[in-house]
């Protein structure tokens, strides 16, 4: 298992990243489970950087783990803003056309689409989404 | 990172991305779109070199389009099959026009 704790600022972004492919090219992730991964943890972290303290800042720790055969990954997000579930937003309309299509509304949907699962859990005071992605490709 | 090149043809503009097109960069596309679109009838996006797109890239291009759909035409062109999957997924696929 590996850990990162990170200050919740969009800025940091590259090096949530670099984080997670660090421990997905160990496994030799195929290239396109990886692109997959990263879109979830963007739109995951950016979340918390944008909503989870308001206007104060806070830190959000990633936990980086692999199954016994290293054929999925699980990666935990906590913080320790206002709790809040982005699993209960509805899943956005996609089949409305070009003008009728909110601008937002798509990170969490992308990430429900692409990861195998995905819980939320308000645990000690966090917030605590967790993705589980196969990786063999 | 991001790299955009842009090639102007009377009221056509073409756009070529490179890199990355995520939560870090998409305010630079989206700020060199607003001061380029006006006039242009027909907008291009060579995404033939791009790697990797978020839903924040996203957001950029369907507001392009709904400009464009005012205005004109846009075309994607070169997309990989990995961002095609992420068209796909979204729903993008139906409302872009792909090349």
């Amino acid at each position: 298992m590996s850990e990162l704790t990170i200050e919740a600022r969009t800025d940091k972004l590259d090096e949530v990243l670099a984080f997670v492919d660090k421990g997905l090219e160990e496994l030799d992730c195929p290239v396109k489970v990886q692109m997959q991964i990263d879109v979830a943890v963007e739109e995951i972290f950016v979340n918390i950087a944008s909503y989870a303290y308001g206007q104060k800042e806070g830190m959000a720790t990633l936990q980086f783990n692999e199954n016994e055969d290293k054929t999925a990954v699980t990666i935990t997000f906590m913080d320790e803003g206002v709790p809040y579930d982005p699993l209960v937003k509805p899943d956005p309309d996609i089949t409305l056309k070009a003008e009728d299509r909110p601008i937002g509304g798509l990170g969490i949907f992308m990430v429900k689409k692409s990861m195998d699962r995905v819980d939320y859990e308000y645990r000690n005071g966090k917030n605590c989404l967790t993705i589980v992605k196969s990786i063999n490709g | 990172m991001l790299n955009i090149n842009k090639e102007k043809n009377g009221n056509e503009l073409t756009f070529i991305l490179e890199g990355r097109l995520d939560t870090t960069t998409a305010p630079t596309l989206e700020g060199e779109l607003k001061g380029e679109v006006d006039g242009i009838t027909s907008l291009i996006f060579n995404l033939k070199d791009l790697e990797y797109i978020s839903s924040a890239g996203l957001r950029v291009l369907l507001s392009a389009q709904k400009v464009m759909n005012k205005q004109g035409s846009m075309v994607i062109r070169g997309a990989n099959d990995d961002i095609m999957e992420i068209f796909e997924v979204t729903g993008f696929s139906d409302i872009l026009t792909i090349e």
